[in-house]
């Protein structure tokens, strides 16, 4: 055992300022933004330019202090970007890199209720810091783009409000020192996300998908709360014991990481806790809110959709990584809920981005699919490569949103629509289409991008740690999403010109169309539509006002202004560059040093201080080997007395070439493919592009090219709806008025409503994520449901009392 | 004297309420089927109140008694008002909260 | 029951329990099974009124009192009222019952069971010993004026707001 003495730092001890800040800014800006000069951008745009320098400011100090422990501050700043350190070969694990490092936990009491106090207050660690600083820099980012992008709403200010707002959400919930706090910022951002999704509520079509990404996320919301509700009361009496309560997230680590938590408690908590996370996150089940919500403005997806919302879910998960890893025996079994659900969600994503016309619905797919990977990566016990794929992929995905804003915002007339209006716009655009493509050459994996750094990790991870079945899950996956994106890069930015990108515009008959039923709904309505620009663009151009800046002087598309490039050419040069930082490849590890925390014990009493109390801690040092498996330490061994573990020891996969050859491989075969398939598909078909805007041309390129690129909508439609839902929904249904309403006065009433939750929730879940049959099954729900909502008191009380019985019989039951 | 004695009046009370509150049509008699369920409660407070041997349980049911006054006040008075808009009191027909 | 129960269980005490509480349950029973209302309102006053005698048996004889004439008092002048002014016929109805009105049966029986398992296990073999005295009015009335004096304030105000939404409702305009 070492005494070390931690360096901490005013940042660091008043991080809690960084969401304070712009949350006060939200409050300005509604108060007094439309009376500003900018519309109240300004204050925005300040109150997280301050939390971003206070979180640099944090993370500086937190890289001094991993360094007062490890004792060698060598390449404390100097190596952020250094490529000095390139060329070294790959670099050994540190030898003081094995120390646990105390996070910066600071608390005050919120409010007290029954003995049990509520607080508020701040856990600092390189996790926190991370993602403060990211979220801190790409809001800031996504608020200088928008200056522009939304120049001229009419609630340009409401939106200025609900971005701070929103962004102090995610950074309340990323400094959460409890689970009452996590779920404040949490539902923070569900609001905001729900204001800003619907920015444009005149439209039917956005307001849907507002009140779908809210509600499908509150499905997963209730799995949060029941969760913590777990957590608390297995927690709890371990958590008090040391001084501490059940919603403590570090009292919570350390007591899954005890050996005092029961096995089925923490099951049982962690599979609640990941509902949540499945709904935020935009995983498998609950992943079709994310697609919808492009309806947003194109800096809302950015921001949502790269280092916010969807984060959270992944955040979630990282956070509470030892009630997981003890509760799913990630790394001792095969299988686990976190790497089969991240798994089924890398490749479901991956191929619905094929048959996407929308290049913004190309990319939400894209970011379901790269959550896929953060969430395998967890799954099979690659804690940090995950965490570093948040990282990497929040700057190129932020900038290929960006960039499609950008397309559409100078170059498509307000479409998304990459077939109709898109098409060689790489001359016009230069700058848009060169960040576009580094970013995609990021988010494809292709070497010496940062998204190859993160992605190869978690695939080389969970080779390493036995999940085979996953390792080529990630494997196909670094296909797909290479074919993918070069067939969207393809369309947007080469070939021929079509429809607004070579100039034309549009005709206003256009908008009648529901351009957010992206599913199929397209192919089979172009016919009658014609050209369409994405509804709430081409409407919100007249509705909206913001139509003041000159689009109907320009006779074609054009580069967009400086305050949508630089920050694209500032995300773009991140999108290379932010991968080095923990790059084996090329022998920079810094991610591992100071963001993992190391799973050693840690002497307990000294790790419940509170207030910033760091004075001297004992750390446990141990040695750390680089790939074996572990048999012994956190994690696979309970504590010794008087020690605790607030993370487990994971094991790390050695990088060599030859492992990630596969990957690489499988990336540049994935761009051919798909590049040759799109000259031979898109290419000898240019002609008819022309002819796009006429009302019969689309009929005919639809039938010889969409034919079998929509053959996914056709599985969902023609055998996942017709042969499982329909029927289901049938049986149900005669179920419902044949047997039940026959002996409608007997018990009938629970039996009709499982019937009915059968009904409602096959049918929906499976329609949801399916095509075309929605209109007619939601109202056949409709009628299905009504029974239940007869009006009727009486029935109502029956409902009440019967469901007020079984609560109390299950009450019995479990204290019996 | 038993204990279960009162609980188990309180409790099939209880239940006989319950029942009328599900089974009547009338919303007069809902009301007083009301009343039942709040009178057992009122019984089993008492006979704590007994068992304990404080006052306390007596004060509650006293409030209980105070606000069952006030319900039946109220809720009559909404009766009056529906009965002299629809000519009925049959609750099966009041169904504006169908959905 | 063994000879220690015999002596702490008052006997004439529980034979005066059953005979109150017979008629008391009936009369529940009749409540909410009755056609005619005006019966239904007449059964309510027996119950309520095997309340109040409960109340005297078991030593809270205000709180008795003060069934006695809310509840009788008051509370069925009330319904009688009700009665009159929203119906035109007195006398036997044959739709008092909702259609589904089964389905009350199943859901009070299984709370009846649930509520019976819950008294007879934990408080089966209790005996509540008999108290000395009847709880003096003067207790109730300290609570009432000390720590419950807020709730007892907040009440005064409920029955307030109550008359004068009662009066608002039922006011013809």
């Amino acid at each position: 055992m070492t005494a070390a003495t931690l360096s901490s730092g005013w940042f660091l001890e008043n991080a809690w300022l960084i969401p304070l800040i712009p949350a006060i800014g939200f409050a300005l800006i509604i108060s007094l933004g439309k009376r500003m000069p900018q519309g109240g951008s300004e204050i925005g745009i300040a109150s997280i330019a301050a939390s971003f320098v206070i979180s640099a400011g944090a993370a500086w100090q937190w890289i001094q202090r991993v360094n007062s422990v490890s004792g060698d501050g060598e390449h404390a700043l100097g190596g952020v970007f250094g490529f000095a350190r390139a060329i070294l070969p790959a670099a050994s694990e540190e030898g003081g890199k094995a120390a646990y490092v105390e996070p910066v936990i600071r608390s005050w009491t919120w409010w007290q209720s029954g003995g049990l106090e509520f607080g508020l207050g701040q856990h600092i660690d390189g996790l926190a810091v991370m993602l403060l600083l990211l979220v801190t820099f790409i809001s800031l980012l996504v608020q200088v783009y928008s200056t522009e992008y939304v120049a001229g709403d009419r609630r340009y200010t409401h939106f200025f409000a609900s971005l701070t707002l929103f962004s102090a959400g995610m950074l309340v919930m990323v400094l959460a020192e409890n689970m009452i706090q996590l779920i404040l910022g949490w539902e923070i951002m569900g609001l905001c996300s729900f204001m800003l999704i619907g920015h444009w509520w005149e439209e039917k079509a956005n307001s849907t998908a507002a009140l779908k990404a809210f509600f499908t996320v509150r499905v997963g919301d209730v799995g949060l709360l029941v969760g913590t509700a777990i957590i608390f009361f297995g927690a709890n009496d371990w958590a008090v014991a040391n001084g501490s309560n059940g919603f403590s997230i570090q009292a919570i680590s350390g007591w899954a990481m005890s050996g005092e938590a029961s096995q089925s408690v923490l099951f049982w908590g962690g599979v609640a806790l990941f509902i949540a996370s499945i709904g935020k996150s935009g995983q498998f089940p609950l992943h079709t809110w994310l697609p919808d919500a492009m309806a947003g403005p194109t800096p809302v997806s950015s921001l949502l959709h790269s280092s916010t919302m969807v984060v959270a879910g992944v955040f979630l998960v990282a956070r509470l990584y030892p009630v997981f890893f003890v509760g799913f025996d990630i790394l001792d079994t095969q299988f686990n809920l976190i790497a089969i659900i991240g798994g089924i969600t890398i490749v479901i994503a991956a191929a619905l981005a094929f048959v996407q016309d929308d290049i913004k619905k190309v990319l939400a797919y894209s970011t379901v699919s790269q959550l896929g990977y953060m969430m395998l990566g967890l799954g099979v016990g690659a804690w940090l490569p995950a965490v570093f794929h948040i990282f990497t992929h929040a700057f190129f995905k932020c900038a290929l949103f960006l960039a499609a804003g950008s397309v559409s915002h100078s170059g498509s007339h307000h479409s998304f629509d990459m077939k109709k209006d898109m098409g060689g716009l790489w001359r016009k655009m230069p700058v848009t289409a060169g960040t576009w493509m580094i970013s995609t050459a990021a988010l494809c994996g292709i070497p010496f991008f940062s998204g190859f750094f993160s992605k190869d990790e978690i695939i080389d991870n969970a080779h390493n740690n036995g999940y085979d079945v996953f390792y080529y899950v990630g494997l196909a996956g670094a296909f797909m999403t290479a074919a993918y994106m070069t067939r969207a890069t393809y369309l947007t930015f080469f070939g021929k010109a079509r429809g607004a990108a070579a100039g034309e515009h549009h005709d206003e008959h256009a908008t009648g169309h529901d351009a957010h039923d992206a599913h199929g709904h397209d192919a089979q309505d172009h016919g009658d539509h014609g050209h369409d620009a994405h509804g709430h663009d081409a409407q919100g151009h007249d509705a909206h006002g913001h139509d003041d800046h000159g689009h109907g002087a320009h006779a074609g598309p054009h580069e967009s202004p400086w305050r949508i490039t630089a920050p694209l050419v500032i995300l773009a040069a991140l999108a290379i560059g932010s991968g080095y930082l923990n790059a084996p490849a090329v022998g920079t590890e810094y991610f591992l040093k100071w963001v993992e925390p190391v799973g050693a014990e840690v002497e307990l009493a000294a790790s419940h201080g509170d207030d910033g109390d760091h004075g001297d801690e004992a750390l446990g040092f141990g040695a750390l080997a680089a790939s074996e498996g572990y048999s012994e330490g956190c994690g696979y061994t309970d504590p010794a007395e008087g020690k605790v573990c607030y993370a487990p020891k994971v094991p790390h996969a050695v990088f060599t070439w030859g492992k990630a050859a596969p990957s690489i491989v499988l990336v540049f075969a994935g761009i051919a493919v798909s590049a040759w398939l799109s000259l031979g598909v898109f290419g000898d078909r240019r002609n008819p592009f022309r002819g796009l805007t006429t009302r019969f041309a689309p009929a005919r390129w639809v039938h010889t090219l969409l034919v079998n690129k929509y053959y996914l909508d056709h599985l969902y439609e023609r055998v996942i709806v017709r042969a499982v839902a329909h029927p289901i929904a049938a049986a149900a249904y005669w179920v419902n008025q044949h047997i039940l309403d026959g002996i409608v006065n007997g018990v009938g009433t629970s039996g009709r409503r499982t019937g009915e939750w059968v009904y409602r929730n096959v049918d929906q879940r499976v329609v949801d994520g399916a095509v075309n049959a929605s209109g007619f099954v939601a109202s056949e729900t409709g009628h299905a449901l009504q029974p239940v909502q007869s009006g009727r008191v009486n029935q109502y009380g029956a409902l009440l009392f019967g469901a007020a019985t079984v609560g109390a019989i299950v009450l019995i039951l479990v204290n019996i | 004297m038993y204990a279960v004695n009162f609980l188990l009046l309180g409790a099939v009370m209880f239940s006989i309420g319950v029942f009328g509150v599900i089974a009547r049509r009338n919303a007069v008699m809902v009301l007083m089927s009301i009343e039942l369920i709040l009178n057992a409660v009122n019984v089993n407070l008492i006979a704590f109140a007994l068992m304990n041997g404080s006052a306390e349980g007596h004060v509650f049911a006293l409030y209980v008694i105070a606000v069952a006054a006030a319900e039946v006040g109220v809720g009559l008075a909404m009766v009056l008002m529906i009965y002299r808009n629809r000519r009925s009191i049959a609750l099966d027909e009041l169904s504006a909260l169908k959905g | 029951m063994n000879a220690l129960l015999a002596a702490d269980v008052n006997v004439a005490q529980n034979v005066g329990f059953y005979v109150i509480a017979a008629p008391m349950l009936y009369g529940a029973l009749r409540v909410v099974t009755t056609r005619n209302v005006v019966h239904g309102a007449l059964w309510l006053v027996v119950v309520l009124g095997g309340v109040a005698a409960q109340y005297v048996l078991a030593a809270a004889e205000f709180v008795a009192v003060s069934q006695v004439m809310v509840y009788i008092g008051a509370v069925m002048v009330l319904f009688l009222f009700g009665i009159m002014l929203t119906r035109a016929t007195i006398g036997a109805e044959t739709d008092l019952n909702n259609r589904g009105w089964g389905i009350g049966i199943p859901v009070a029986l299984l709370l009846l069971g649930t509520l019976a398992f819950v008294i007879l296990d934990e408080f089966g073999s209790s005996v509540i010993e008999e108290p000395a005295a009847p709880m003096a009015t003067t207790a109730i009335s300290d609570i009432y004026l000390r720590e419950g004096l807020v709730p007892f304030i907040a009440l005064s105000f409920v029955l307030l707001a109550a008359a004068i939404g009662a009066i608002v409702l039922a006011r013809k305009d």
